[in-house]
């Protein structure tokens, strides 16, 4: 045993070491303890350099609440972990960890200089100094904070490590394994009711698990021999789970809960990786029991943050749970009964132990055991001063005057190595706020506590304000007993005898003979602000708490202010002179502890992270070298490389073939709708710009739908199959939310209609064949057919057989040349791919991706709604008048095509663009001006769509540019990073203006 | 995470549903013959109030229907869930 390890508890096992590295060196520690547990027994304090003024820092706590031990985990690239709280981690054989923000080591750290020019750092420094001259951003000012503001290092490679997503129903879940989570589970689970039970530590109990004094009894046990019998019991309920190592993250609204469960975090470095590390939990629950406990306050006094300044009641857990001392000389500064427990247990392992304590009396129970045992107390007094560097070495201690606002007397010098401090009990009311619920404020012990008005979750124990062990103990049982609608539970008789508080007083910034000005009172210890930055900003004339807050930084460290915000708080209270109470409180946002990335995405990670849609002919695409490109959830081939060629080279060479012989395009991926119904035609013409009642049977016609405020959403082609039947296509893109918009006319707005729509995208493969050759292989595929113009005129449709397999074929065409598209049910997509493969070969017949395929449409200057367009583009700006309808009564979007801004004849309009140099190629969003020397230059547009063609070996490009319908001919530029480029306005149609080709 | 008692297939989760926004605003049936002011009033403005609000739902992964929701938006409580075409409730 080590020179700090002075007590055997049943917590920690003393027979099993447990080897780590703390900063580069090896120490031991046992199984069941902490890191911060561990280093304690090895002597260790220091732990840290705080943010701002470079301060060595110390374990301060025991909890999540810990402001100074935040380390670094692991030093692989990619395990690495930043931010991790010493006092969370369980100690593992192998683990590595090493202190933070404190460059170049723990011991020598030279922004420790910020500490001596310190009094030129207040709040706000870094807001008032860094502001000018603005050159020196970059070079000067934030390297040196970056430099000097570490808050850890991220890992550089992705996270080998498994996490997952479970979601979990119960009648009731309780948030806190303590006595009195322990009670409300009990009773829970008693009356038949699928309870769960989640705790953030490795075991149940709390702090009364280890609350061995003779002043707290259960039933005539010792409090926590009485709660390990309560355990014991509780394990063996059938419709209880018990979840240990299970942090509450966030609480919604409809009890809607998200736990992180730690399950392999604390295993042996060689076991860890074939498990889950981490599970979050998505838990609904019919009623929530809320007992997540209290945090000990700090005492806000000069140099109130030196290493071996630890709160009180940590001080016990280190002694009475893991067997460690924090000290062997100690002191204890309170301002309630509470650190008393800690100063008998202290006593009672040997360590030498004085109080100091800003009351003038208490009259309680553990407090006349204390003065039985011999225990010296210094009533009526404060600590005005702290002395060590690294370590703390002494105090100074005054009297306080009658009222408590000033100090009296002589200073009177103590010798310790720990000072332990209490400044009350703050409730856990973060789960109790995120779920929307309000706080009171409670005068008598300055707490707020929460204002019960939920039918479905409720706060037991100390996070509801209750600090006496017997008033936990029955309102908890009365509460739990009412919010479940129980008559009777197993603690109705219970007898708790235990120490009862009666004198208490609260000073939120404890008075000095210095100048505020010249202490250094820390009040956040993470972010390093003190109560002097809070009278500052209150100077400065900052009223709001969340504006002091952020001000001053106060809060806003990685501990969110758990142990910061009370104080702030009451400073400003006292210092602007208002009630606490009315000041309100800063909000608590989720998560309550920090979750990993990894437990936030679960298992959505690389090829989970989006479902990826293929079409039935994808095999052949990939093994035909098809690369492939993302469009929404499809994967659509982009181009098919041979001979390593790259994309400029396969485009031109597949877009050649198709306009000189034949293509083929897999165009499965766009969306298509079945519509039926005898109000079909009449449906269409509401939706489309054009008008649809006379379009035959048979016959295909192109239409475009706005959104009601005029701007074009969606574009295809249309087939009418019957009377009252027709197959929409839509975008690959926009299928879904076509059918929704669709859906929510015919539900809404216009019900009267009959009319039926079925996605039917995943139905059809299609297979596009286009170029001069396509009617020719058409017929080699069904001879039997007749595909002479007179009888299979562009824009129509017939029925086909294929290997005795019906199909549909459209010539319909997105290229401008002759073009067939051939649908057939999905299962038999690749053998048709095959079969138009096959039949082509003769005439080269070439497949193309969807690069291929926005070239050939550019050419034609055909849109691609979301390329071309972007939301903000009327029909009449895409100069597609045409397609408007002038005689339709009324059309989605019809109206808004004429209010005052839609005519406006400066819009954004759509025009083709030619560079002076042919060979020179646009970038798609290049921004488009017509003055270079206008200061500031003026955005008149940018390009939309650009390619080379190479069936008119020029580049090519679309545009949209302010009044651009009136532009044609004239000189614009497009200016890059190193050069300008020269353009002229063209027809957006480059190629076969008179459409012959279609029919070639 | 709101519970949500579609009209047709009874409590869902709310990842089921897709909120339309405001409710009760009907297509005007003669747009042409409104001004300017009028039809924006119709295509832009919502009252996005804090408190009660009527609101329109889409069971969209579920049963696909549109319905009605009258939603406390300061806390989120839903006091009422109505079919298309019904009068909202008085709250
Ligand atoms: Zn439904």
């Amino acid at each position: 045993m080590t020179k700090y390890r002075i007590n055997k508890t049943r917590f920690v096992d003393q027979t099993k070491t447990v080897s780590f590295n703390f900063d580069g060196k090896k120490y031991h520690g046992f199984e069941g303890d902490t890191l911060a547990s561990a280093l304690l027994s090895n002597g260790i304090h220091l732990v840290g350099r705080s943010f701002k003024y470079h301060r060595p820092r110390g374990i301060m706590s025991c909890g999540s609440e810990e402001p100074n031990a935040i380390c670094q985990i692991n030093a692989d690239t990619n395990l690495t972990e930043p931010n991790v709280r010493a006092t969370e981690i369980e100690l593992y054989e192998g683990l590595r960890a090493s202190s933070q923000n404190c460059w170049p080591s723990l011991n020598f750290d030279i922004g420790g200089i910020n500490n001596l020019i310190s009094p030129f750092i207040p709040a706000g420094f870094y807001y008032k100094t860094f502001m000018w001259p603005k050159s020196f951003w970059k070079k000067i000012y934030e390297p040196l904070i970056r430099l000097s503001a570490g808050l850890g290092k991220s890992p550089s490679e992705p996270d080998p490590d498994i996490y997952d997503h479970k979601h979990e129903h119960c009648d009731v879940l309780v948030i806190g394994g303590g006595i009195s989570g322990i009670i409300s589970a009990k009773i829970a689970a008693k009356n038949n009711l699928k309870t769960i039970l989640i705790e953030d530590k490795n075991i149940l109990g709390g702090s009364t698990i280890y609350q061995n004094n003779k002043n707290f009894i259960i039933d005539n046990k010792k409090s926590n021999e009485w709660l390990m019998n309560e355990i014991s019991e509780l394990e063996k309920l059938d419709n209880l789970i018990i979840k240990t190592r299970t942090s509450l993250a966030a609480f919604h609204s409809y009890n809607y809960l998200l736990a992180k469960e730690n399950i392999s975090d604390h295993l042996p470095l060689d076991k860890k990786n074939s498990d889950i590390r981490q599970r979050l939990w998505k838990i609904r629950a019919d009623k929530v029991i809320v007992a997540a406990g209290a945090i000990e306050r700090p005492l806000i006094f000069n140099n109130n943050d030196r290493p071996g300044i630890i709160l009180a009641n940590s001080v016990k857990k280190y002694l009475d749970f893991y067997g460690v001392s924090t000290g062997l000389n100690n002191i204890i500064f309170t301002n309630n009964d509470s650190a008393y427990e800690t100063a008998v247990s202290l006593f009672e392992k040997g360590i030498s132990v004085k109080i100091i304590d800003i009351r003038k009396k208490s009259l309680s129970n553990i407090v006349k055991n204390a003065e039985d045992l011999g225990i010296k107390i210094y009533w009526n007094s404060t600590v005005v001063n702290t002395f060590g560097y690294k370590k703390i070495k002494s105090i100074e201690i005054m009297n306080l005057s009658e009222d408590g606002s000033n100090v009296t007397g002589n200073k009177y010098k103590i010798q310790c190595d720990c000072l332990s401090i209490s400044g009350g009990w703050t409730p856990m009311v973060h789960m109790h706020t995120q779920s929307g619920g309000k706080l009171d404020f409670r005068e008598i012990d300055q707490v707020f506590v929460p204002s019960e008005k939920s039918e479905n979750h409720i706060n037991v124990g100390s996070c509801n304000g209750d600090f006496e062990l017997e008033e936990i103990v029955k309102n908890t049982n009365n509460k739990i007993k009412k919010f479940l609608n129980i008559n009777a539970s197993g603690f109705d008789k219970i007898s708790v005898l235990c120490s009862k508080e009666l004198e208490k007083k609260n000073i939120w910034l404890l008075p000095n003979t210095i100048s505020e000005g010249k202490t250094k009172s820390f009040i956040d210890f993470q972010n390093d602000s003190t109560a002097k930055d809070i009278k500052l900003a209150l100077r400065e004339g900052f009223k709001s708490i969340e504006h002091v807050k952020r001000y001053t930084t106060t809060g806003m460290a990685t501990d969110q202010g758990k142990l910061s915000n009370m104080h702030a708080l009451g400073i400003i209270a006292d210092t602007a002179g208002v009630k606490m109470g009315t000041l309100g409180t800063t909000t608590f946002r989720p998560p309550f502890t920090p979750l990993t990335f990894g437990a936030i995405v679960g298992r959505g990670v690389g090829k989970f992270f989006d479902v990826v849609r293929k079409t039935s002919i994808h095999e052949w695409h990939a093994q035909n070298n098809a690369k492939f490109e993302n469009v929404g959830q499809w994967k659509r081939p982009w181009y098919y490389p041979i001979n390593n060629e790259n994309l400029h080279e396969a485009v031109q060479r597949e877009s050649k073939a198709a306009r000189d012989s034949a293509g083929i395009l897999d165009a499965s991926t766009l969306g298509k709708i079945d519509i039926q119904g005898s109000d079909a035609s009449e449906f269409l013409n509401r939706v489309y710009t054009n008008a649809w009642s006379k379009l035959g049977i048979g016959k295909c016609r192109y239409g475009l739908m706005l959104n009601e405020d005029g701007m074009v959403y969606d574009d295809g082609v249309t087939t009418r199959l019957g009377e009252n039947h027709y197959l929409m296509t839509t975008t690959t893109g926009g299928a879904a939310n076509v059918l929704s918009k669709l859906e929510d006319y015919l539900q809404t707005e216009w019900p009267e209609l009959d009319v039926y729509l079925t996605s039917v995208t995943d139905h059809y493969s299609t297979a596009s064949i286009c170029g001069p050759n396509s009617k020719k292989i058409l017929k080699k595929l069904f001879p039997n057919k007749d595909f002479s113009d007179e009888a299979f005129p562009h824009m129509s449709y017939q029925d086909a057989i294929i290997d005795k397999i019906e199909c549909r074929i459209m010539r319909i065409s997105f290229t401008g040349e002759l073009s067939y598209e051939i649908n057939i049910e999905s299962k038999y997509g690749k053998s048709l791919w095959e079969n138009c493969i096959k039949a082509g070969e003769e005439y080269k017949i070439t497949p193309y991706g969807t690069e291929t395929m926005h070239l050939l449409r550019a050419e034609k200057g055909f849109i691609i709604v979301g390329q071309d367009t972007d939301g903000t583009m009327t029909p009449i700006d895409l100069q597609m008048d045409w397609i408007v309808s002038k005689k339709k009564y009324d059309f989605i979007g019809k109206r808004s095509l004429y209010r005052s801004d839609t005519i406006r004849e400066d819009r954004k309009q759509l025009v083709g663009l030619l560079t002076d140099d042919p060979n020179e190629i646009l970038e798609e969003g290049a921004q488009i001006v017509s003055e270079l020397d206008k200061k500031p230059v003026e955005m008149i547009g940018h390009v939309t769509s650009s390619y080379f063609s190479p069936n008119l070996n020029k580049s090519i490009a679309l545009a949209v540019v302010k009044g651009g319908k009136k532009m044609k001919g004239q000189k614009l530029f497009v200016p890059m990073e190193n050069k300008n480029i020269n353009v002229t306005v063209s027809d957006f149609i480059f190629l076969d203006k008179e459409n012959k080709r279609i029919n070639a | 995470m709101f519970i949500i008692n579609c009209p047709y297939c009874g409590e869902r989760d709310q990842s089921e549903f897709s909120c339309g926004g405001e409710a009760h605003i009907v297509r005007p049936k003669q747009p042409t013959e409104l001004s300017d002011d009028e039809w924006a009033e119709y295509l832009f403005m919502r009252k996005n109030i804090k408190g009660v609000q009527f609101e329109r739902w889409n069971h969209a992964h579920g049963c696909r229907k549109w319905f009605n929701m009258a939603r406390d938006t300061s806390n989120d409580k839903i006091h009422a869930v109505y079919k298309m075409g019904e009068k909202p409730p008085v709250i």
